[in-house]
């Protein structure tokens, strides 16, 4: 291990990104106070009020603005960062293909709450779920210590040169944005070590003052196959980068969390759940305490969402008796929940396991130990050959 | 699925009804203090019901009475009486 | 493990009483996870803050259904019907009234300590913020924490003279609270 180790603090989950933030030093930060995620804001201009982060703060009347000022400021190859959630995300949606289709290699956290619809102040990962196809690498963390640990992540994978891609870092509103926690803040010395590899690496394309460079290029015909076939590539590639990073990072912080994901006690689990952002916290309780009764389950956390994790899943799934998928969210179009549904792609490889769908956790409404307990034991029956829904949505059978 | 939720709205999507359920809200509850009229002192002059935000203030015909039910405890009505006739209570004091 | 469940309203700093008991016990080498849930951010609105604490790392991210502890900030809060559901046996009760209790409340409590935080912010503070008060009473009723470690970690929310009036309140809170043992 190279960093010291830090000054350990409660704080928020908010506060930490904040603080993830100062510390990888970025030059522009533009972003707009959304509930729950307002705090993120508000610590970073506090920061910057107090001298400690020396970046230009653009207020904006918006998030739309916000996206498109840090798109550009990246583009002109500063590093950037910003935070937003539901609403937010999806009033920056055309800047947010945008800045995927640029490449450029923004960093924005967004705190996971329900999307328009039904109106809703709470949690649920709708809003993640609704920007998948952006093109943008998505991951989703567990506790404070985590998001502070993957943001500063986010921008060795953001900007490597091989990769070039925006980075969505994702959790829970008021679970995990208002969770108050003791976390470890890396010393500033350590974050530039652990970022200056990227230093070493071919400068990416920025635009450059009196230079006739443009970014954004209209793409005809083959010119715009190429460019989406390049930007479909990297994020493909992304996916191991994230193991490599995740590796790197935990030789040189001492903390690491699997990668693309985390499997817990899965190795000799007969079934397993998968599970992500604060719900795999609890679930782990539940896996631990159903081992104590004798019954071999394991619990895969799923950290990167976009893209997903297809070979990693496959490799830890392969051989199991039956899977549960538990859902924060909903997919229209199909009966089964968002990961459920990409999960049961990999059916042909994975097995013939039954995969079960549970869809929980909606509007602040919580993912507790008994609801999880029922997975298990439904997963459990499924694969002894007993009859099983195939979708449930536990808050409407309570 | 064994659907054992009842349901809370009439429509398909969210509507609310003012007449009957406003947001399916228990607004009363938030309170901290409570409007306490003066019948002797109202005049009915229908101030105090033209500035309630939620439109709590009833209409009993010689004066007005507070809808405890949505009432939030603003203090509007207690400010615009030209006739002091509503005082602020804390909750406090009504609980048992 | 312990589960502390705050309740109060907006405004009155249970979000803040929370995170700030998060802070104490982690002085004294606990492991601690506390986050508030409320669904309209306004003043009076009903809050609700869930505060684990334990010697190890705290996994699950859930509300608490089982509480070994209860505060009450808002004494109206008491007609809550679901108030008292699932408190674990042996349970402790702190609560802001200027009224005794008479009567134990639940079966399950085994501790209470009423104190008059309202009355006491108001002389300290100048204001009815009876969050520092009350965490003050929590730490002598139950015992689960050192006065010196609640006092020292309120600078890391507070400074100035609002610091040193919350200080006395929970210190006055610690002294004054009226604990009953059933």
């Amino acid at each position: 291990m190279k960093a010291k180790k830090g000054q350990v603090r409660v704080m928020t989950g908010n506060a930490a990104a904040a603080y993830a933030a100062r510390l990888c030093r970025p030059e522009v930060v533009a972003s707009y106070p959304i509930t729950p995620q307002s705090e993120v804001v508000e610590q970073l201009s506090a920061f910057h009020a107090d001298g400690v982060l020396d970046a230009e703060m653009i207020e904006v009347e918006g998030e739309n603005s916000a996206m498109n000022i840090v798109c550009a400021a990246s583009v002109a190859g500063a590093r950037v960062f910003t935070a937003t959630s539901s609403y937010g995300l999806v009033f920056m949606y055309d800047t947010l293909l945008q800045t995927a289709g640029f490449r450029a290699p923004v960093v924005m956290v967004n705190v996971n709450r329900e999307t328009p619809g039904i109106h809703a102040v709470s949690t649920g990962q709708q809003d993640m779920i609704s920007t998948r196809d952006s093109g943008w690498v998505q991951i989703i963390v567990e506790n404070d210590q985590e998001i502070i640990d993957q943001i500063i992540m986010a921008y060795r994978l953001a900007e490597d040169y091989d990769i070039q891609l925006p980075v969505m870092v994702n959790y829970d509103g008021y679970y995990l944005s208002y969770l108050a926690e003791a976390v470890e803040i890396p010393n500033i010395e350590d974050v530039d070590g652990f970022l200056a590899p990227l230093k070493q690496q071919p400068q990416r394309p920025r635009l450059i003052p009196g230079q006739a460079r443009g970014c954004g290029t209209h793409g005809i015909e083959m010119g715009y196959v190429e460019a989406r076939y390049k930007h479909w590539l990297a994020l493909e590639k992304s996916a191991k980068k994230v193991d490599e990073i995740d590796k790197a990072f935990g030789e040189y912080f001492g903390r690491s969390y699997g990668g693309q994901i985390e499997e817990y006690r899965t190795a000799d689990a007969d079934i397993v759940i998968l599970a992500s952002g604060s719900a795999a916290g609890t679930a782990r309780t539940v896996v631990d305490a159903k081992r104590k009764d004798g019954l071999k389950v394991g619990l895969i956390k799923l950290r990167l969402y976009r893209p997903f994790p297809e070979e990693r899943l496959v490799q830890a799934l392969k051989g199991k008796k039956a899977i549960g998928v538990i859902d924060r969210s909903v997919c229209f179009g199909w009966k089964y929940g968002p990961m459920c549904t990409e999960l049961k792609v990999l059916s042909p490889k994975i097995g013939s396991a039954p995969i079960l769908s549970y869809i929980d956790g909606l509007a602040n409404l919580d993912i507790n130990i008994p609801h999880v307990g029922r997975v298990i034991d439904e997963v459990s029956a499924a694969a002894k050959g007993k009859p099983y829904q195939e979708i449930t949505w536990i808050p409407m059978e309570e | 699925m064994v659907i054992k939720h009842k349901n809370i709205f009439e429509t398909e999507s969210a509507w609310s009804n003012a007449d009957k359920l406003l947001l399916c809200l228990d607004t009363g509850s938030w309170r901290t203090e409570r409007p306490v009229l003066d019948k002797e002192k109202c005049n009915y002059c229908g101030l105090c019901a033209l500035y309630c935000p939620p439109q709590c203030m009833k209409d009993m015909e010689d004066h007005y009475e507070v809808n405890l039910g949505f009432c939030k405890g603003c203090g509007i009505c207690a400010k615009e009486c030209p006739r002091g006739a509503i005082t602020m209570v804390p909750e406090g004091e009504f609980v048992k | 493990m312990k589960e502390i469940r705050i309740h109060g309203r907006g405004g009155q700093g249970a979000v803040l009483a929370a995170r700030m008991l998060a802070s104490a016990f982690v002085t004294e080498g606990k492991y601690v996870a506390s986050f508030p849930m409320y669904g309209f951010e306004r003043r009076g609105a009903p809050v609700v803050a869930f505060t684990r604490i334990d010697d190890k790392p705290i996994r699950e991210k859930t509300q608490i259904y089982n509480p070994d502890c209860l505060i009450v900030i808002d004494p109206g809060l008491l007609t809550l019907p679901t108030l008292f559901t699932g408190l674990r046996p042996g349970a402790a009760f702190i609560l802001n009234s200027p009224k005794k209790l008479t009567k134990q409340p639940n079966e399950n409590l085994k501790i209470g300590g009423v104190v008059n935080a309202t009355g006491i912010a108001v002389q300290e503070i100048g204001r009815d913020i009876p969050n520092t008060c009350l965490l003050g009473a929590f730490a002598a009723a139950t015992g689960w924490l050192e006065l010196k470690s609640l006092l020292a970690c309120l600078p890391d929310y507070l400074s100035g003279d609002i610091l040193k009036r919350n200080l006395k309140s929970a210190e006055r809170g610690y002294k004054e609270v009226e604990v009953i043992k059933w």
